[in-house]
């Protein structure tokens, strides 16, 4: 059973503290550099860097490779894991790979279509959906085996976590979908990123009804937007995104080189709603391909600095 | 019905070009249905060849001819004085008539002019969908008779991915998202309840991941 926590993002959490965890996306190439460069940038700002696995269906580092560098730098990471490219076999394998180097959090997903990537010509696995992943790793955390049964020697203690996205169809089903992914093991979840507030308020008021806020940490994504373009993009091509016009009005309503100040500002401004929103628990910035703005967003919000976990907190 | 769709005339006359002789031999059952192999797609197709390389300045003589089922050796018997005649065989059956034609005939090569493309239905006059992909373990009756394992682009068991929007796959707008319509049929039978139930990963022994598979019927065997 999982008494102590395993990582200081569990310690953190399960102390009522509020979370903050930022996405590293590893590199298109085998640069170590490219990783530790954006872990320097997120060093100090965040409890845990959540390091994304081929996102976007895009061929990059492997995401155990890329949260190894950051655990060499002292960071601690969270590890994405999709079921599109890898069997059952395979996924416990690495779970099991990535505990040995030192890895404590998961992130289960099933990961974005392979059409929308880089390579659509590739096979897609999907031997399991997200769910059961999450399943699995809880399974391997409490019962010390693997889905055959086999007991393990030295099971995984993964910290895990899992997706929500409140923005997605049919509404009212996603509080259903996020009760099945707590049963089926989640402890922390993380959400799309927030620009449809009414919405969130509405989907977190359900979860809260249904007791599911008592039961989980929920992290709510924001995404700092750049320039009314990169929002109009999000609007239009990024699947589950609900990015609503009157963010894109005001993004396209300031001069170009004031737009990167006006999406700090919707952001600084998101994130004050969410810590006054019962049952969130704290934030997840995808900066993507921005982690330089991560520490002047956690600092402007008055979340610095981040609570010092001792190392003698959190078992090894 | 298996659903397929005729091969592009290029690609049929590059595998037919070394031949002088050839018998274009059509199926009478799902192919027909989808308008891809067919008597009428056999005539079409064999016109449209001899067409072609007769501008090119080539000969070449085309036979036609269409059985029931290319997938039942009592039919594909009737074809083999026709085989006897030409160099090759353009099977306009699915991918089971083509191999079942090749282990017929042995000694001549069978090409095939239609593309197998799944196992559907006739949803309106001109559109086939994919609704099975014949896994060998049917779960239909948890899913309120929509199969997740076929119509979602992610084989998701347990809920719509978080592409889902008004309705629509986040893979293309042009298909629906099963876990809509599972949903929303699942609501219409009250049957909301079962939305709530885990679904353990798929056991995929029954299908095409044990290799090709073998239906033996004992009572049915001479």
């Amino acid at each position: 059973m999982k008494i102590e926590p395993t990582s200081r993002l569990e310690q953190i959490l399960s102390s009522g503290g509020f979370a903050v965890t930022a996405e590293c996306g590893p590199p298109r190439g085998a640069d170590p550099e490219v990783v530790r460069k954006k872990g320097e940038l997120l060093r100090g700002s965040v409890d845990a860097v959540n390091v994304t696995d081929n996102q976007t269906a895009i061929v990059r580092m492997s995401s155990i490779a890329a949260c190894s560098h950051l655990l060499q730098m002292g960071l601690e990471p969270v590890m994405q894991m999709v079921t599109r490219d890898r069997n059952r076999i395979a996924l416990q394998s690495d779970i099991m790979g990535a505990y040995s180097l030192g890895i404590r959090n998961i992130l289960c997903l099933s990961g974005d279509h392979q059409s929308f990537g880089s390579q659509p010509d590739a096979l897609n696995v999907f031997d399991m959906d997200s769910l059961h992943l999450v399943r699995t790793v809880r399974t391997m955390r409490e019962e010390g085996t693997d889905m055959s049964g086999f007991s393990l020697k030295g099971p995984p203690r993964m910290f895990i976590g899992a997706a929500a996205n409140p923005f997605a169809d049919p509404f009212e089903y996603r509080v259903v979908r996020l009760a099945k992914k707590i049963d089926a093991g989640a402890d922390f979840i993380q959400t799309q990123c927030v620009y449809n507030m009414e919405r969130f308020k509405a989907w977190m008021k359900m979860a809260r009804e249904e007791g599911l806020t008592e039961r989980v940490h929920i992290l709510a994504g924001v995404t700092p937007l750049k320039s009314e373009g990169m929002a109009q993009y999000m609007a239009k091509r990024v699947a589950g995104m609900d990015l609503p016009d009157h963010v894109i009005r005001r993004m396209g309503g300031v001069a170009k080189e004031k737009a990167a100040k006006e999406g700090l500002s919707i952001c600084l401004e998101t994130i004050a709603a969410l810590r006054e929103t019962d049952g969130v628990h704290g934030i997840h910035i995808m900066a993507i391909e921005w982690e330089g703005i991560v520490q002047s967003i956690v600092t402007a919000a008055g979340l610095s600095p981040r609570p010092r976990v001792d190392a003698a907190d959190v078992s090894p | 019905m298996i659903v397929a769709e005729q091969k592009p005339l290029a690609e049929i006359k590059e595998m037919v070009a070394p031949y002088g002789k050839v018998l274009l031999l059509g199926c009478g059952t799902c192919v027909k249905t989808c308008f891809a192999g067919g008597e009428d797609e056999v005539a079409v197709l064999a016109s449209a060849l001899r067409l072609s390389f007769r501008r090119e300045g080539k000969e070449i003589n085309v036979e036609e001819l269409t059985v029931e089922r290319q997938c039942e050796d009592e039919f594909i018997q009737e074809s083999a004085p026709a085989v006897a005649r030409s160099e090759t065989v353009l099977s306009l059956a699915c991918g089971a008539g083509v191999q079942a034609l090749a282990r017929r005939f042995r000694a001549v090569p069978i090409l095939p002019g239609v593309n197998t493309t799944f196992m559907g239905v006739l949803e309106r006059p001109g559109l086939f969908t994919e609704e099975c992909s014949g896994c060998g373990d049917c779960k239909l009756a948890l899913f309120g008779g929509i199969c997740p394992f076929t119509r979602c682009a992610k084989k998701l068991l347990n809920g719509p991915c978080g592409g889902s929007r008004n309705g629509q796959c986040e893979v293309s707008p042009d298909t629906e998202c099963a876990w809509h319509l599972i949903i929303e049929r699942l609501q219409a039978l009250g049957q909301m309840e079962s939305l709530r139930a885990y679904v353990p990963p798929k056991n995929w022994r029954a299908s095409l991941s044990s290799g090709p598979r073998k239906l033996i019927r004992e009572d049915h065997v001479l």
